[in-house]
């Protein structure tokens, strides 16, 4: 008998597996009234480093906890549950992002009490833009070594966030790093960014970051109320 | 590279649908991928010709078109289509009216658009 060949429409999103498991993550979240904040940048921009800030700054009020995922190691769980907070590590075993599939194995884990989940994303700025978490906000971390020529090299990452942390601004001194340049390029990507530019050596921008997360916070307890 | 986690997600769609409409085989995969979506389209096919074995789309081939980036300017309302994101003149604001207020509406799609199937 002959084969017979068919042409079949389809039409569906590749991740729509990854985006429904993310909707569902983001509804349970946002019902317990916990703000989810996935931070994307590459490896050694400073996210665990401006999360001991953060965290440090929050936790005498909030109940806060930190999602952490990495290659391989619990290195930086464990640094934030030196400063007192609960981290729940995802080891990846060799994937260079987090999926909305890992999160859901330990979401059962993560108390309901949270006003703040942080989720940080496996060092890599490209790969884990294309995947939804189920976060609230995306934080887009670029350090003043890494240089300002970023954003337009890597417009996903700044598309797909809603806040741009400059990190590392006490070395504008020392670097041919436009702090200006690189926050008017980040903005005609997404005019929507919030900036911030920080140091967790000197404490700058830390201040500010934390108020405008008590802010968004509120917001997402107003929308529940 | 996390085109190969994006490929193994296709391939669950592209059994599902299989099972769905009865084929025996899959001959050809058709998909969308935005220049926006943080997807390399070479390195999509290598990891589809690699995934591909042992499934029932075995001697499939892959098609893939590229879809451009489109946003809409909420200076003037017009709708940009946009020439190479990665072209050094290449400029995110709206070529109309000069507004940087631009959003994305298009680009970032990874879509499996359609399926040659044997039955």
């Amino acid at each position: 008998m002959e084969k017979r060949k068919k042409e079949v429409l389809v039409l569906e999103d590749i991740l729509g597996s990854n985006k429904k498991i993310a909707s569902s993550i983001r509804k349970k979240l946002e019902e317990k009234g916990i703000l989810a904040i996935n931070l994307l940048s590459s490896p050694g921009s400073g996210k665990t480093t401006l999360l001991e800030k953060i965290g440090l700054r929050l936790k005498d009020r909030y109940k806060v906890g930190v999602i952490e995922g990495d290659i391989e190691t619990e290195r930086d769980a464990e640094r934030i549950r030196k400063i007192g907070l609960p981290a729940w590590q995802i080891i990846t075993h060799g994937a260079c992002h987090l999926e909305a599939k890992m999160l859901a194995q330990i979401f059962d884990r993560i108390p309901a009490d949270l006003d703040f989940l942080f989720i940080e994303n496996v060092g890599n700025l490209v790969c884990p833009a294309s995947f939804d978490l189920g976060e609230s906000l995306r934080f887009v971390l670029l350090s003043v070594p890494e240089g300002d020529d970023k954003p337009r090299k890597y417009p996903e990452a700044f598309i797909t966030s809603q806040v741009f942390v400059i990190t590392k601004a006490d070395l504008l001194p020392y670097l041919p790093f436009d702090a200006d340049r690189v926050t008017a390029e980040a903005l005609e990507i997404n005019p929507k960014l919030e900036v911030f530019r920080t140091s967790a050596i000197t404490g700058e921008g830390i201040e500010p970051l934390c108020q405008y997360l008590e802010k968004k916070l509120q917001e997402l307890r107003t929308k529940n109320a | 590279m996390h085109e190969l986690s994006i490929v193994a997600d296709l391939f669950t769609i592209i059994e599902e649908q299989s099972r769905q409409v009865g084929a025996k085989r899959v001959t050809k995969v058709r998909v969308l991928i935005g220049e926006l979506s943080g997807v390399v389209p070479e390195l999509f096919r290598t990891a589809f010709h690699s995934y591909k074995k042992g499934t029932i789309a075995d001697k499939a081939r892959l098609e893939i078109k590229v879809t451009r980036v489109k946003f809409k300017c909420h200076g003037c309302g017009q709708e940009i289509k946009t020439g190479d994101i990665s072209s050094p003149d290449f400029s995110y604001a709206c070529p109309f009216c000069g507004s940087k207020e631009v959003e994305l509406i298009s680009g970032r799609d990874l879509c499996l658009e359609k399926l040659e199937i044997e039955t």
